[in-house]
């Protein structure tokens, strides 16, 4: 068991929930509210990544955050450090892969709120910030809820960008699902199972928690 | 006037408008019309939820619209009290938090005396926690009363309140409403399209089409004297005729015209010159069953006679249609209790005679577009608006 590669892809998918989270509800909420010129294409590039092969993203970003370029100049002067294979950048790939997981339930969650709910926040006096707060997250909670749980199990389980943007560099690129694939290849079948069975394991679990909190809080709306 | 709310709206489109709507503090005005005839539409302009390309919007003096002059109160600023047709009530809060989140503006320790005290006005006393879910429709309704009064609105929307709610519930809710309009000193709108129901709570009642105001006034001088033909079918009059003026009689308080033949008597209306075409119509109430076994003296009104061509119960009450002076032309429509219709042996084919009471009979300006319903047609219904969709 590889616990400094699960320790990594825990850690990875934790930040990428909790930066996605705060986009999502922005961006979904954006989506969900707002007409605009241009929203189709948005929605199509944020859908982008669940067609695209990881491969072929992973090589943008490779590209775009490379030493080459003005991105990965940037930050090597602002850390010292390259973007691409450490941390940092794995988790800039993990956030742009992961934007269709986190925005697209949490813009249904807004959506699914009755238009004359918030209407009746607005004529109740209630501020942009507290009909957010006290009306609208509550309400798009099980969005919220599906998103963080896709985005974490989504990170937890990736493998073609991740090898493409860091590498495999033990404890600081090295996840699980790399680990895994470099068992296999060294034909330890044994660790690659017990990964592979632990991987498993918590993304079941995760699902399952959404899944039944989620049916807990359906019947305080419809019931 | 600055007192209660002014409204002049108008658009073109994408839903047109040209409305004019006063509202007086204490008032009950009663918007009616069909679907699509832009109620809704007017409500949500009031409230800010909506901004129409053009017009003005005032309450007490205070513009929370002017197109003029590019002001738009935004509605969290405008202080309306809104009860949504659905109620809108927010489902992950109960009873209490519901209306408490309509008094942000009172320091939270009295926020929840006074929620409570809403509450119990409408008669909730008991079921502060309950989830919106788990209250009956008339009970959700009065939550929503309750959150738009504990706005302390300056006026209050009222949105087909009755409509999502049993038969039995809508009466109560009517009484208790009736109640406490009593109390509320702000104007009141209500949007319905069920007449009985801007009959019975409103004081002033305007007539909506296609976005326009057409007829304001007494609700049921509205629905007995229109102003125009187009007024009477959309308050459900289907006894519209065309006629000519003959002349006036002032000493008897009286106008005649000219109607296939007949000679009828009318209210005094000098609008109308003598030989002038005119529609005429008159609310099937003023419209009298001769007793087939013993005449009366008020049968010298205005008697007709004709063969009922239908004959339709409905409840406690029978439609009947009466062909007078031949069954290709228009028919009149009157309404008798059943028993009167049994006893008299009403039935289809029967000839019968009626009178048409002289003050019933209400004369408008000819109106070539809108010809009367042909026998078989049904016009719009006795108590509510014809759809238009």
């Amino acid at each position: 068991m590889d616990w400094p590669a699960l320790k990594l892809s825990l850690e990875l998918a934790a930040w990428t929930v909790l930066i996605l989270l705060p986009v999502g509800i922005f961006t979904g909420r954006m989506l969900a509210y707002r007409q605009f010129g241009g929203k189709a294409w948005l929605e199509a590039l944020l859908a982008l990544p669940l067609v695209l092969p990881p491969t072929v993203l992973g090589y943008y970003l490779l590209v775009v955050m490379g030493g080459a370029s003005p991105i990965g100049q940037f930050y090597e002067s602002l850390f010292g450090r390259p973007l691409v294979f450490n941390f940092g950048g794995l988790l800039v790939a993990s956030v742009i892969f992961n934007l269709p997981f986190a925005i697209q339930p949490i813009q249904r969650g807004f959506e699914a709120i009755a238009p004359e709910v918030r209407d009746a926040a607005a004529c109740c006096g209630l501020s942009r910030w507290r009909t957010l707060w006290r009306i609208e997250l509550p309400l798009a909670w099980p969005g919220l809820l599906s998103a963080m749980v896709l985005t974490f199990a989504h990170t937890l389980g990736e493998f073609g960008v991740v090898l493409m943007v860091g590498g495999n560099i033990p404890g600081e690129t090295k996840t699980i699902a790399i680990a895994i694939y470099d068992r296999v290849q060294a034909f330890d079948n044994a660790a690659a199972g017990i990964m592979s069975t632990t991987l498993l394991l918590i993304s079941l679990l995760a699902i399952a928690a959404a899944y039944f909190t989620s049916a807990r809080l359906q019947p305080r709306r419809h019931g | 006037m600055t007192e209660g709310i002014h409204i002049r709206l108008r658009q073109t489109g994408p839903i047109p408008l040209d409305a004019a709507l006063d509202c007086a503090p204490g008032e009950v005005l009663a918007l009616v019309g069909p679907s699509g005839s832009g109620k809704t539409t007017i409500l949500r302009a009031i409230a800010g939820l909506l901004r129409v390309a053009e017009g003005e919007i005032s309450s007490n003096g205070e513009c929370w619209f002017d197109a003029a002059r590019d002001v738009y109160v935004a509605a969290r600023q405008r202080r309306v009290g809104y009860v949504f047709q659905n109620y809108a009530l927010f489902p992950h809060l109960n009873a209490l938090q519901n209306v408490m989140e309509a008094m942000l503006e009172l320091p939270p320790a009295q926020r929840e005396a006074r929620a409570r005290d809403w509450l119990a006005r409408v008669r909730l006393a008991g079921l502060e926690s309950r989830l919106p879910a788990a209250l009956s429709g008339g009970q959700q309704q009065r939550v929503a009363v309750a959150r738009a009064l504990a706005r302390e609105p300056r006026v209050l929307l009222l949105d087909e309140p009755f409509s999502a709610v049993d038969r039995a519930t809508r009466q109560r809710l009517y009484r208790e409403l009736a109640e406490l309009r009593r109390e509320l000193a702000m104007p009141v709108i209500l949007v319905t399209h069920d007449l009985d129901e801007a009959l019975m709570l409103a004081d002033r009642l305007c007539v909506l089409h296609q976005g326009r105001s057409l007829q304001a006034g007494d609700p049921y001088a509205v629905m007995t004297r229109p102003d125009s033909v187009e007024v009477a079918q959309l308050v459900g009059l289907r006894n519209v005729f065309r006629a000519g003026v003959v002349g006036h009689d002032a000493g008897r308080d009286r106008t005649l015209i000219e109607w296939r033949g007949h000679r009828l008597e009318a209210r005094l209306q000098t609008a109308f010159a003598p030989g002038q075409q005119v529609n005429w119509v008159i609310p099937q109430g003023h419209v009298m069953l001769h007793r087939r076994d013993r005449p009366s003296r008020g049968e010298r009104e205005n008697p007709l006679h004709g063969p009922v061509i239908e004959c339709l119960g409905l409840g406690e009450q029978v439609a009947l249609t009466v062909a007078v002076n031949g069954a290709q032309r228009p028919p009149l429509f009157l309404s008798v209790p059943s028993h009167v219709a049994r006893r008299n042996g009403i039935a289809a084919g029967v000839e019968v005679g009626v009178s048409l009471l002289a003050d019933g009979i209400h004369l408008m300006p000819a109106d070539e577009s809108r010809t009367p319903p042909r026998p078989g047609e049904r016009g719009p219904g006795t108590g509510k608006l014809a759809a238009s969709h």
